[in-house]
């Protein structure tokens, strides 16, 4: 074998892991929920192989998926909207501080020690009529009586914030550490002022990595069904809870298929909408 | 005559021919990649050829699983050398659909609720033949809790009947008095005047149920199916939350985040012995179910028979049945239950259990692709 033919096989070779794992983790899975999406379920439960579309048309036209595709993705718009807004100024206070940077970023990842679905149980004795927060106003005289603080919308979008908020701040802080602090400098020196220079120097460079944490948190938020099912009321289910429901409770695994498919190609269409804009580059930054 | 090598001793030839160059490196790393993945292929059915050293059990979690776990896994262990992996799950529908993904043998034994789930399981070729030599046991259990299994199955049994229940009214005295439970019964779910204060089991079958109860018919022969499901969204418009779990529903009474709810028997008396003032009613028409230990196709049959039989042992099946707070399956008229079990709710001294109201398998199997899936409408605002 020549030396250019061994050169070129090499990177193949380095990558062969992660194309086997992709594969058979990822595309593999895929190419079965694809073909399930066109199978049906018969009356016992068990799926009837074949070609049908009455899941895609189901899934397609009937208003019942559109209108909660369309609620969970406002729901993950303001959950993204609230974690850029708190996220923000949290990153910019741990890039710019000098010394205990590593000890702020590590109490950034400490909730990931624990488990997302006890850290969302957590709101219930935070907010719950018993909880944390309704003792201390009645202890202080402001409510004589426990408020309903917990399940709706409101609760799930907070269990959302609190989930994803780490994402959003890891992103924009990478971006805002890679800024060079000598243009805001410049800027200050030709007479801007601090929010100024804040406003014309340092946002618009940081901008992608607010956008690339805006992606995360967004298709994250928009995917998940723990959170609306343990602090949602009993209207407050998002798009990945149809899919649950279609898969555990009706053992409908052809039409869960096809309301997964649906919701993967929304949110991919997102990603790629991202990616031709802004390039996948700086989300790998923030992951990395 | 033929002798039979082991792998070690195969792979080691086939290295060695490499190592002294009668095999090619393209030969020899293809040879390893075709002996991995035909392990890969066989290794599932071939789990199932082994020896038994241990069965799985799935069960409801929480004290139904310490109880289980203290009274019937441990000691079958002890005595057998056969360990028991239990596991848990969340409701029936999340289990079948386990059970579906797995390879044949995976899941052994399961605590199952209810002879539709039976019905269901058995429609979608999941059961077994046990043999009833076996678990000579079954002799104390109830014959009625028998017979509606062997119905289905035609004459055999996949399971053991193990215990029975009710889901009836759980509601916290402080809020709610008794009399007022009398006088309302299953309407109180539908009461504005507790609005945001009532809780409910987000299984439609379940939802169906109290929706008949609500509307005043039979639970198993619905004549006015759209009054049932008004009455399943005034209970949504009226509920602060729908549980999924019987750790939420004590959570959710406990916490007093709710007053009123539809609970399980055995759960609710757990928090009364926990020193919760929470009253218990069965309405008339309330829902009884009956639950059993399925054992699912697949190796190994002998091993579960074995613990079956143990598990219905009369001392085990007591101690368990005190444990979870559910009546044993054993016909009181055979067996002495003990001091306890005759105050659980929902037991029956006759062993008739002519006073229980059971869902007809076939009636609400037959609506299960309809109802739940209208059900998953409803309860989203529909």
């Amino acid at each position: 074998m020549s030396v250019e033919a061994r050169e070129a096989r090499q990177p193949w070779i380095l990558l062969a892991p992660a194309i086997s794992a992709v594969t058979l983790l990822l595309l593999v899975p895929l190419i079965f929920i694809v073909v399930y999406s066109f199978w049906l379920r018969t009356a016992t439960g068990a799926d009837q192989v074949g070609f049908y579309l009455d899941n895609w048309q189901e899934a397609l036209t009937d208003r019942f998926y559109r209108d909660i595709l369309f609620s969970t993705l406002r729901i993950a718009a303001i959950t993204t909207v609230v974690c850029a807004l708190m996220g923000y100024p949290a990153a910019y206070f741990i890039a710019r501080s000098r010394g205990n940077k590593v000890i702020l970023l590590l109490l950034l990842m400490l909730p990931f020690w624990i488990s997302y679905i006890i850290r969302t149980m957590s709101w219930i004795n935070i907010l719950g009529v018993s909880g944390a927060l309704n003792t201390l106003l009645m202890s202080v005289g402001i409510i004589g009586e426990p408020i309903n603080m917990l399940y709706n919308e409101t609760t799930v979008i907070l269990g959302l914030v609190h989930f994803l908020l780490p994402f959003m701040v890891l992103n924009v802080f990478v971006s805002l550490d890679g800024i060079d602090t000598n243009l805001e400098d410049a800027a200050n020196s030709l007479g801007a002022t601090k929010w100024q220079s804040f406003i014309q120097v340092t946002l618009p460079l940081s901008l992608p990595g607010l956008a690339a944490g805006g992606l995360l948190c967004f298709v994250l938020g928009a995917g998940t069904y723990i959170t609306p099912l343990v602090l949602g009321g009993p209207r407050d289910a998002m798009f990945a809870n149809l899919v649950f429901e279609a898969i555990i409770t009706q053992l409908n695994w052809p039409l869960g298929s096809a309301l997964s498919l649906m919701l993967l190609v929304v949110l991919g269409a997102l990603v790629m909408i991202y990616n031709r804009y802004l390039g996948m580059a700086q989300l790998m930054k923030g992951l990395g | 005559m033929t002798r039979k090598i082991d792998d070690t001793t195969r792979y080691e030839r086939l290295r060695e021919r490499y190592m002294n160059g009668g095999l090619d490196r393209r030969s020899f790393l293809g040879l390893l990649g075709a002996a991995g993945a035909a392990y890969g292929l066989v290794t599932p059915y071939r789990a199932l050829a082994q020896s038994v050293s241990q069965v799985r059990f799935d069960g409801w979690g929480g004290v139904v699983s310490e109880a289980l776990r203290a009274n019937a896994f441990d000691p079958f262990t002890a005595k057998t050398g056969i360990e028991v992996v239990d596991g848990t799950f969340g409701g029936g529908d999340e289990y079948l659909s386990r059970v579906k993904a797995s390879q044949p043998g995976e899941y052994n034994i399961a605590h199952l609720s209810g002879v539709f789930d039976y019905a269901r399981y058995h429609g979608l070729g999941l059961t077994a033949t046990l043999n009833e030599k076996n678990i000579p046991n079954l002799e104390f259990v109830i014959p009625k809790l028998v017979d509606v299994f062997r119905n289905i199955t035609d004459g055999s049994l996949s399971c053991v009947p193990y215990d029975y229940g009710t889901t009836g009214l759980a509601y916290n005295r402080k809020y709610i008095s008794d009399d007022e439970m009398k006088e309302k019964g299953a309407k109180i779910l539908i009461d504005e005047a507790h609005k945001g204060k009532i809780g409910g089991w987000s299984d439609w079958r379940t939802r169906m149920w109290y929706a008949s109860l609500q509307t005043g018919q039979d639970p198993n022969g619905v004549t006015d199916e759209e009054a049932c499901w008004d009455a399943v969204r005034q209970h949504r418009d009226l509920a602060l939350k729908y549980w999924g779990s019987g750790a939420e529903l004590m959570s959710l009474l406990a916490e007093e985040e709710i007053h009123v709810t539809e609970g399980w028997s055995g759960r609710i008396y757990a928090l009364q012995e926990q020193g919760h003032d929470i009253g218990y009613m069965d309405p008339p028409n309330g829902f009884g179910w009956q639950e059993c230990m399925f054992v699912i196709k697949g190796l190994p049959l002998e091993a579960c028979e074995e613990l079956l039989n143990f598990m219905l042992d009369p001392a085990t099946s007591i101690a368990v049945a005190e444990g979870q707070s559910y009546p044993p399956a054993l016909d009181p008229q055979k067996v002495d239950l003990g001091e306890k079990i005759p105050k659980l709710p929902a037991f029956d001294p006759s062993g008739t259990l002519s006073g229980l109201t059971f869902a007809d398998p076939d009636y609400w199997n037959g609506h299960e692709a309809a109802w739940s899936k209208t059900f998953g409408r409803v309860q989203k605002g529909y």
